[in-house]
């Protein structure tokens, strides 16, 4: 297993956040997502600009195997989407935590930390998980 | 825990990734299912599949027997070693399994079945064979897998004892032959040429390292899955079960209709249902805008009626999202899939989408039609 990137924060829906410097926070799936789903042949993204409520379908990934929504981990505006990702959603299978990232988000309000894991918390977190 | 094959050990060995599959403990892919897919596309690949019940039938009438059992004519085999794939009805019509017979004698078959239907499908046979006085055997203690690939048969042929070697590389698609302790037939679940060899289970590892070390790639259920999709071979189960008819499933060409005099199981509810009008089609779809179509979604032909997909997936060799379904009676080449709530647009196509590593299907529409 890779060490998982110490600037993460991480939800128990599998999904990880990186705070950026301009305030905005980075947000994708985690290796364990991705490696539990299979390879990833469809990625649907939101619009640049769209406001999405905390808990929200924010985006759809699919694998070979079955569709997995996305959901925001706080509400707030969608600043950027990953474009590569709809011609190369294997990113998420070889880079989930670079070139695998989904969206960009300025979020409305704070982020609740206390409802996010650090990433020991997430190892500690998928290590119990039934596989 | 499920029940664990031979080469359960081998699959672990191999990194896979372990699923249940109708109560087996069975490899969904080794790390990628979309290389384990082009693999056997481009090369060759090898799936476990000592899961599939194995049944050898054997008794004075056993021709007779599964002249009524089967929906297609085993009267049709006349040379040892030669395959039939068939439905096994119910007296509705409906499916109860999908198998392959091979002939050894007009005394002897080999029936092999699906797993997770191996429980009925052996109390239906069994019940049934009574006033035949065939004997039912389960061969459980033999493995079998699926070397699949243009270049399958070639790296697997060392495999196979030197003194066969020459006649199972002869074999013509749909046929086998006994090679020692070893079953060899030409035939497979994936649109591509290669073998399926049933041996004891002592063997299977053995098998199974040599075929590695000559560069065949192990794949799981999951490239099993998309393979059999683009070839468009029916899974039981999801393209058809008891409730539904070979004639709904696009297995017409599975029922033997002649000779009219050949009682089947099933055959009356079936020829009822033949010369009914608006018996649902079963087609390919191609998905012309992204998204991925999946088993059970709505298909939607406007000013027709309603379908659904009974297979659908992503097909690694087309780069597109594809479906086996089943619609309704009419002429129309185009629908629309609700997908996850969205409408989007498939057009029906000619199947098999993929078949020995060509893309059969037209991709982009004729506009001079």
């Amino acid at each position: 297993m890779n060490e998982l990137p110490g600037d993460l924060l991480f939800t128990k829906d599998h999904e990880w956040l990186r705070r950026e410097e301009d305030g905005s926070v980075t947000i994708g799936i985690t290796d364990h997502a991705q490696g539990a789903l299979g390879d990833l042949v469809y990625v649907e993204l939101p619009e640049v600009g769209q406001d999405i409520e905390e808990g929200g379908e924010m985006a759809v990934v699919e694998s070979v195997k079955a569709a997995s929504d996305v959901y925001a981990p706080m509400g707030g505006n969608i600043v950027a989407v990953n474009e590569v990702l709809a011609d190369d959603p294997e990113n998420i299978n070889s880079d989930a935590y670079g070139d695998g990232w989904i969206v960009r988000m300025r979020p409305a309000g704070g982020i609740d930390e206390s409802a996010l894991m650090s990433p020991d918390e997430y190892q500690e977190f998928i290590d119990n998980l039934d596989d | 825990m499920g029940s664990k094959t031979p080469l359960f050990n081998k699959h672990h060995e191999a990194g896979a990734r372990i699923v249940d599959f109708g109560g087996w403990d069975m490899p969904l892919h080794y790390g990628s299912q979309k290389e384990e897919h082009h693999a056997v596309r481009r090369y060759a690949g090898v799936f476990d599949v000592s899961h599939m019940t194995i049944v050898d039938l054997s008794g004075e009438r056993a021709t007779e027997f599964l002249q009524y059992l089967v929906a297609n004519d085993v009267a049709k085999l006349k040379e040892y070693g030669k395959a039939l794939y068939t439905c096994m009805l119910n007296t509705d019509g409906g499916v109860i399994d999908d198998l392959i017979i091979y002939f050894m004698s007009d005394t002897d078959y080999r029936l092999i079945v699906n797993a997770a239907t191996r429980d009925k499908d052996l109390a239906w046979i069994r019940n049934q064979a009574g006033p035949y006085y065939v004997a039912v055997a389960e061969r459980a203690e033999l493995a079998m897998v699926a070397v699949q690939g243009p270049n399958a048969r070639e790296l697997a042929a060392p495999c196979i004892g030197a003194e066969y070697r020459k006649a199972a590389l002869a074999l013509k698609p749909f046929n086998g032959l006994r090679a020692g302790d070893m079953f060899v037939a030409r035939t497979g679940y994936t649109g591509e040429d290669g073998w399926e060899i049933c041996m004891p289970a002592a063997e299977a590892p053995v098998v199974w390292d040599r075929l590695l070390a000559a560069g065949v790639a192990p794949c799981g259920l999951g490239a099993r899955d998309t393979l059999r999709l683009e070839a468009a071979m029916n899974l039981y189960g999801t393209d058809m079960d008891e409730t539904i008819s070979p004639l709904e499933a696009g297995l017409n060409w599975t029922v033997a209709w002649e000779p009219e005099n050949r009682d089947f199981i099933g055959r009356t509810a079936l020829a009822a249902l033949r010369n009914s009008a608006g018996v649902q089609r079963f087609v390919g779809l191609l998905l012309e805008d992204r998204g991925v179509l999946r088993n059970q979604q709505k298909v939607i032909v406007e000013g027709v009626g309603e379908g659904v997909i009974t297979s659908g997936g992503y097909s690694p060799t087309i780069g597109k999202s594809i479906a086996l379904a089943r619609v309704p009676s009419g002429d129309y080449d185009r629908a629309v899939v609700d997908v996850r709530g969205k409408l989007l647009n498939v057009r029906v196509v000619k199947t098999p989408f993929v078949r020995n590593g060509q893309i059969r299907i037209n991709l982009w529409e004729k506009h001079d039609e």
